[in-house]
């Protein structure tokens, strides 16, 4: 298996790149497992009972899936072999970034669907994050057995469902990228570019294959009507239906590369010879790698995962990291998955998925080279943020320094969770995507990594901004020699947005970051004077020919994020503010104007600009979707409007009705429980971030002074003369 | 009343005797030890000197909380001792003037300040001395290098330099510390470093030690404890070469 794994991936027009994306539990480990058991890499007993994908025992127990494992297999279409290499993705929303990476390194997806649920939201979230990279999909509606043995449904009433899934699959389409579902990624039965099928029970249809296998619609119903699962999985196999399908319709990496450059390299020019390279999937040209993803192996320590572009990658390869110290990172291992493995090889050629040690500078989302520079890709997005946090000590003394490093690990290998690490008091705060999602990153921590943790109970994530503007607003050093003077105004929502998706970006050159900027509204000469990003704040340098200001400037913006990092109101994160530094007065003596001086004199201006531009309160708000039988549409509606939440839709389909709408996290906290226990058990839902919102007038004071309690702050809200005296 | 007092160079004998007459009558007696410190000496020996309890204020206290000084200046005679000269090298002014807006009237007794004490130990007219610059240790983010180009300025001018060299509450910068600085700065902005300095080391002492030479044999001196400070002299009169080649080993 290895030798024909190690053959093929030299040959890009035998590759397909892909993954699978679905919502949760609509069987995506499932059919991965199956996929692999048909092509031969794991015993067919075990798969659809043993979840192979599911690599960590976490995932196991819980049945879902964590991270995107990758695997190579082999498939025959024709007469001839292809490489299959596929990325498993998390399908709870409350891993949105993951599926955003995975996409980075495939060129096709297979859009799963719960014949019985429909498309869910997280459907239409993972389906919107493959269009925009490029990835061109291909739909299986899975658990058709179900639609037969649990509703039961006539053959009829089976083909309408179907195609009515098909449809909505469809809008979705045409809604988020017109010119690609004109251009051919419409889905069609009749052309092979949907199956149907079960993939838990191995076998699956489609309109080609059943011309091949003479295995009919008719032959489906039948046969799992009377659930003789076995028939269609020996005549219809699942493995051969949607590999078949995979090779016929998904692009080879060359022909993807073509289409897909322009869109995940957008500020590269394809004129220069590593954008002709990776245009043509050129194993010849010089190495670029993005990095998709980061894990820790106990033998071989850290293993990047990413998507070769350009080049060829062996040991001993010199890398640069673009946007680190351009130090050399020779490659110690280069390789590709199988299952859980990784299996060594001598070279991996352009087109692959690479897997590899060696790189020290690089992090997920990292752009690596044989070049000492090139233009990055464009940044992985995250379409989700951070709305919880928990704080985790070490139970014992002696895990206090390896509780830092494992957290480091952890922020390293999931680009969604961010770590505050506190060596002080030895209290650090992991923040995430929900419950669900701290609970397995603290439950990892204790069990892999082996370090005891005590964990307090999850809290809110809320951020601070500005409703007015304000300045200027003199900081002056503590030594009173230093003066900056600051001005501060929102940020429009637009611009807002522009921060989110990368189009106005430090790593843009400064010439399209200027347009991008005037065409954002900004005037000529704030355009030219931006210094830096800072999440969604930005920084403008509006002074001209001030003396000493150059070797000043890291300094000003140290105390600038500092200030940001922790508001006024309740030391939380301050978002969508754009400074501008008009006037600065320095010490002659470098001495006299270092760190400790300049670092508090901003720090001290920008907070007390905050508070004077009407500083209030955001908190992070979740759409929500419960689907549940007619009577109980009450307590639906009940569940979210008794959470200050508000209910915008409501969809009946048959018996049951679909209750769309939008709560705060904070009121979140068992909503589980609650709408087990309100529905009889009989609710579907599912939730996905959804922004942030102001905290209410009436309830701003009271959530601000929880907050500053918690967090051990003065009761008192800061005046703006305490931070000026 | 607030008086700002300057306590000379090396050790608590410094002080002129109008300034210790001033602390024995007055009710509170501050020190201020960041921006300068006496080496030669202690908190207790000066406390025996002076027959008074001496509080010891680090920056914080200073730029941050004056208002302890100033509460007692405003209620009777308080006195805020400084190395060398209390308003050269520092930045007390800001001090003075908080005091007068509160209606306090202050004092300074001067003192000798390392300012003119290089000229004597260096032969260095004082005449001839440009700006001076301090060079502070480099931290994450801050690399200065306001200090390389004062001093080139200054040899433009044919001027001398004072370079001062950084003080820490645990360290301080050794002449050789410094002109590594100084040629790290010059690699930075790719000028080429001044091929002459003098190194003193504790001025003020009874075994100060004065070497010139360029910088690869001042980086080997052994220029002992504390503290250093540089000069990177212009192009040298006569007098200025005969006086280093006497007594600074040039
Ligand atoms: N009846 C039936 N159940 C299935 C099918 N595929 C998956 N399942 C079940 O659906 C559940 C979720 O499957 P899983 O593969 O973990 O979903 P994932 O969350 O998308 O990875 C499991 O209990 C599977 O056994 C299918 O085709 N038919
Ligand atoms: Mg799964």
């Amino acid at each position: 298996m290895v030798e024909k794994v190690t053959t093929l991936m030299d040959q890009p027009e035998r590759i397909r790149n892909i993954g699978i994306v679905a919502h949760i539990d609509h069987g995506k480990t499932t059919l991965s497992d199956n996929l692999l058991a048909g092509a031969g890499m794991i015993s067919e007993e075990i798969a659809g009972k043993a979840c192979w994908m599911d690599s960590d025992e976490e995932e196991q127990a819980r049945g879902i899936t964590i991270d995107s494992s990758n695997v190579s297999m082999v498939h025959t279409y024709g007469d001839k072999e292809y490489l299959i290499n596929m990325i498993d993705t998390p399908g709870h929303v409350d891993f949105g970034g993951d599926v955003t990476r995975a996409m980075r390194a495939v060129d096709g997806a297979v859009v799963l669907v719960d014949a019985v649920e429909g498309t869910m939201p997280q459907t239409e979230t993972v389906l919107r994050q493959a269009l925009k990279e490029g990835v061109k999909p291909v739909l299986f509606i899975n658990k058709v057995d179900r639609l037969i043995n649990e509703l039961k449904v006539d053959e009829m009433e089976m083909q309408i469902r179907l195609g009515k899934v098909i449809d909505k699959v469809n809008k979705l389409i045409k809604g988020m990228n017109e010119d690609a579902f004109k251009a051919g990624w419409k889905l069609d039965a009749a052309d092979g570019t949907v199956a149907f099928g079960s993939a838990l029970y191995n076998w699956a249809v489609s309109i080609p294959f059943m011309k091949k296998s003479g295995v009919s619609f008719k032959d489906v119903y039948e046969k799992c009507k009377v659930e003789d699962m076995k028939w269609l999985g020996k005549n219809s196999p699942l493995c051969d239906v949607v590999l078949d399908m995979v090779v016929r319709n998904l692009p080879d990496p060359l022909d993807a590369q073509k289409r897909r450059v322009p869109i995940i390299w957008q500020h590269g020019d394809p004129n220069t010879a590593e954008g002709k390279s990776m245009l043509a999937c050129d194993p010849n040209g010089a190495a670029c790698l993005m990095v998709t993803d980061i894990s820790f192996d106990q033998h071989a320590g850290e293993v990047a995962t990413g998507r070769l572009f350009s080049g060829t990658l062996r040991r001993g390869t010199e890398c640069y990291v673009m946007g680190t110290a351009k130090k050399v990172n020779r490659l110690t291992q280069v390789g590709i998955f199988m299952g859980a493995e990784r299996i060594e090889v001598e070279s991996l050629p352009a087109g692959n998925i690479a897997a590899v040690t060696g790189l020290k500078d690089a992090i997920v989302g990292s752009t690596v080279s044989s070049l000492m520079d090139m233009t990055p890709f464009e940044s992985l997005k995250h379409y989700s943020e951070p709305v919880m946090t928990v704080a985790v000590e070490a139970k014992n003394m002696k895990d206090l320094p390896k509780l830092v490093t494992v957290l480091r690990q952890v922020a390293k290998e999931d680009p969604t969770v961010q770590v505050t690490i506190n060596e002080e008091t030895g209290e650090h705060l992991i923040s995430g995507m929900g419950e669900l999602h701290l609970e397995i990153i603290t439950g990892r921590i204790a069990r892999d990594k082996k370090v005891e943790i005590v964990t307090s109970p999850p809290i809110v994530v809320y951020r601070e901004t500005i409703t007015g503007t304000a300045g200027p607003v003199e900081g002056k050093s503590p030594n009173r020699h230093n003066r900056f003077y600051i001005e501060l105004e929102p940020l429009s929502d637009e611009v807002v947005q522009k921060l989110k998706d990368g189009d106005i970006s430090m790593d843009l050159p400064a010439i399209e970051r200027r347009d991008a900027l005037v065409e954002a509204g900004f005037d000529k000469d704030e355009a030219k004077s931006l210094k830096a990003i800072e999440g969604t704040n930005m920084f403008l340098d509006m002074t001209k020919g001030i003396q000493y200001l150059n070797e000043t400037m890291e300094l000003v913006l140290d105390g600038w994020r500092e200030a940001l990092a922790g508001g006024p109101l309740a030391d939380e994160q301050v978002q969508n503010v754009k400074i501008r530094l008009v006037d600065v007065k320095l010490h002659e003596d470098a001495i006299h104007r270092g760190p400790a001086q300049v670092i508090p004199a901003v720090r001290a201006a920008v907070k007390a600009g905050l508070l004077m531009a009407n500083d209030t309160l955001l908190e992070p708000m979740q759409n929500l979707q419960i689907t549940v039988p007619q009577e109980h549409m009450g307590s639906a509606t009940g569940m979210i409007q008794g959470r200050r939440g508000q209910v915008y839709d409501m969809q009946s389909e048959g018996d049951t009705i679909t209750v769309i709408g939008k709560a705060p996290v904070a009121e979140l906290f068992g909503f589980a429980g609650d709408v087990r226990s309100a529905t009889e058990g009989r609710a579907m839902w599912s939730t996905e971030f959804a922004g942030f919102a102001t905290v209410p007038g009436g309830m701003l004071k009271e959530t601000v002074e929880t907050i500053r309690k918690r967090k051990g702050l003065k009761e008192q809200i800061p005046e703006p003369s305490d931070y000026l005296a | 009343m607030l008086y700002f007092i300057g306590l000379g160079l090396f050790d608590e004998k410094d002080i002129s005797i109008k300034g210790l007459e001033r602390i024995r009558e007055s009710d509170e007696i501050f020190l201020e030890s960041y921006t300068s410190c006496l080496t030669g000496t202690n908190i207790q020996n000066m406390e025996l000197l002076y027959g008074k309890k001496v509080t010891i204020l680090g920056r914080h206290d200073v730029e941050n909380t004056p208002e302890k000084i100033l509460e007692a200046a405003g209620t009777g005679d308080a006195v805020f001792l400084t190395g060398g000269d209390p308003m050269v090298s520092t930045t007390h002014s800001d001090l003075r003037i908080r005091a007068k807006q509160m209606g306090i009237e202050t004092t300074i007794i001067h003192s000798a300040s390392i300012q003119s004490a290089v000229c004597g130990l260096s032969g260095l007219q004082n005449y001839r001395f440009g700006k001076s610059c301090s060079i502070p240790y480099p931290e994450k983010g801050w690399f200065p290098t306001t200090p390389l180009n004062t001093i080139l300025k200054n040899l433009d001018d044919n001027l001398h330099t004072i370079v001062f060299l950084d003080i820490k509450p645990d360290r301080f910068m050794t002449v050789r510390e410094g002109i590594e600085i100084i040629e790290q700065m010059a690699d930075k902005e790719n000028r080429s470093p001044p091929e002459l300095y003098v190194g003193i080391a504790r001025a003020g002492s009874d075994i100060p030690k004065v070497i010139a030479g360029d910088g690869g044999k001042l980086k080997s001196a052994d220029f002992g404890g504390p503290l250093h400070i540089l000069i990177v002299p212009a192009e040298l009169h006569m007098m200025e070469q005969e006086y280093l080649e006497t007594f600074a080993e040039l």
